[in-house]
């Protein structure tokens, strides 16, 4: 019984044997079907009422490229602001402190708590509450016109976003080990240092995948600043079709150019994630 | 005999219902090694972790080189230091944990100049030119730009103890620094420590390693239940141990 291959008796010889292909009809089924799927509706909206050469034709006019500039302008601008009140919030509310902490709590709940579009509306007409802003004695200004459809966006937009990013920051830092914390004390760090120094970069590894989900709502989310004419990429396409009642043909115009914008952000987060995730990739966790 | 280093005079700490410290006094001298020694949950990590202020204490004072930690005494009344005074006074103590805590985002290198860089705002180049002398002297040259993940436990550990060298402190606590480390790497850690010890650094060793403590400590602490049960020269407390729960632990854990 020395030799490895010799069985006992009644055990078939496995040893030459090698396991076979699985055949795997049924993915092959269900990949035909949505395959005819997508072919009726793609031939659906072929035959449907849609002038194609409106769509190709207005896909590149200025307007619309104005448009998505204006869009991805304040996307970009929004987020910064949003991350930089994220940041800080969630530094508040980690915080020891009960002030600090009541303030950043109760601006979540604020912000969090009632719709985009009402936040928008009010910042593009608090003209009605305050006819004019300044500082006593140093600089006043008319509301409406310092509340330009653009700073009324970034704000409404921009202070959203800070209360959805701070909850994702916080949850980064509580993921960083307690040990992180202490061992940055331990070589006298003070708390902003040791967060700045070693706990935040630790939590961007975690952080950066809900943070591009994030920025990718907000690039749709900037539709929305339509309702106070910011110039942006969906109101750039319904003033079009107010113009020549192509509703649909410009609705899909600036739906592929979202979906465009999309694609390219996707791969773009991932060269992020790998940039943060250094001393991580190794160990292939 | 030579002056004390660390005072501590009778701290007690509580954690809920949980009486981790009870009324504790120790001094410890310049160039001393002090080993405590005990079961899991009498005190001594807790003891260690007071002395830099990661646990504030309920009631005592600790002071180190003269100098009363975390409070300040005005008017008859005791005052919490600012985390700022704090962070000033764990200068002067390096701590080494059980879990390496090295920053995996940073390398061996960076690792150790961080706070010589960060917290002194010493030069870059001059730091950067210590952490290699630090590293040459745990033995680990080839690894200063190796991520902790790339690196054995034992070399974490060494990593960890050159980071809290960086800082000069006038002295090294170690909480159970070889606990966490798979067996046939406790050993390096330990000659690490030991040449340390010989270099004349004054050090607290929470640990389990007996042969250790028997070697290089010139003193041994056995706490039980928060209070110090017995203390002395070590080849007393472990050879002829006076108290009963003394002689019960050794001959558990041998």
């Amino acid at each position: 019984m020395s030799n490895a291959t010799t069985l006992a008796v009644g055990f078939p010889d496995l040893s030459k044997m090698t396991v076979a292909r699985q055949p795997h009809w049924r993915r092959w089924l269900a990949a035909a079907a949505i395959l005819v799927t997508l072919a009726a509706i793609g031939r659906a909206f072929a035959n449907g009422q849609i002038e194609w050469s409106y769509v190709s034709r207005f896909l590149t006019a200025r307007v619309i490229l104005e448009g998505i500039v204006n869009t991805m302008v304040m996307a970009v601008f929004a987020m910064a602001l949003g991350i930089a009140l994220g940041v800080v919030v969630a530094i508040m509310r980690l915080s020891p402190n009960p002030v600090l902490k009541s303030v950043a709590a109760g601006y979540t709940w604020l912000f969090r708590g009632t719709p985009l579009i009402l936040q928008l509306l009010l910042w593009f007409n608090i003209a009605l509450v305050f006819p004019t802003i300044g500082i006593p004695g140093l600089w006043s200004a008319r509301a409406v016109d310092v509340m330009t459809p653009f700073l009324s966006a970034l704000l409404g937009l921009g202070i959203n976003q800070g209360a959805y990013t701070s909850e994702v920051m916080r949850a980064g830092m509580l993921s960083v080990d307690a040990g992180q914390y202490e061992a940055a004390k331990a070589i006298g760090m003070g708390r902003l240092r040791a967060l700045r120094r070693i706990i935040l970069p630790q939590a961007m590894r975690v952080v950066i995948p809900p943070l591009g989900n994030e920025f990718i709502g907000m690039v749709k989310a900037t539709s929305l600043a339509s309702v106070i004419q910011y110039p942006e990429l969906l109101h750039s396409a319904e003033n079009i079709y107010y113009a020549n009642s192509r509703v649909i043909e410009l609705l899909i115009v600036a739906g592929l150019w979202y979906l465009l914008v999309v694609s390219i952000l996707t791969p773009l987060q991932m060269l992020l994630e790998r940039r943060f995730a250094r001393g991580f990739s190794q160990t292939g966790r | 005999m030579t002056r004390h280093l660390v005072a501590i005079r009778s701290i007690s700490k509580t954690f809920g219902e949980f009486q981790a410290l009870r009324q504790v006094s120790l001094d410890v001298s310049a160039g001393e090694v002090l080993c405590l020694i005990g079961a899991s949950g009498s005190g001594k990590t807790t003891l260690l972790r007071c002395i830099n202020q990661l646990t504030p204490v309920d009631s005592g004072g600790i002071w180190l080189d003269g100098e009363l930690l975390g409070v300040r005494e005005e008017g008859g009344r005791m005052h919490r230091l600012t985390e700022r005074q704090i962070a000033r006074q764990r200068l002067k103590t390096g701590m080494v944990f059980q879990r390496f805590n090295l920053f995996p985002h940073k390398t061996a290198l960076e690792n150790i100049t961080e706070g010589p860089v960060q917290v002194q705002g010493r030069d870059r180049q001059e730091a950067r030119s210590e952490a290699m002398e630090l590293l040459r002297r745990v033995g680990l040259t080839a690894k200063a730009d190796a991520y902790p993940s790339q690196l054995s436990g034992g070399q974490q550990q060494r990593v960890a103890i050159a980071r809290a060298l960086a800082m000069k402190p006038m002295l090294m606590l170690f909480d159970e620094p070889t606990s966490a480390l798979d067996p046939e790497l406790v050993g390096e850690v330990l000659s690490v420590m030991k040449e340390l010890a010989q270099s004349g650094m004054t050090m607290m060793v929470v640990t389990h390693e007996l042969g250790f403590a028997r070697e290089v400590a010139d003193r041994v602490v056995y706490m039980d239940h928060g209070a110090i049960v017995e203390s002395g020269f070590s080849r007393d407390v472990l050879g002829a141990p006076r108290e009963a729960r003394t002689r019960a632990f050794l001959s558990a854990v041998i």
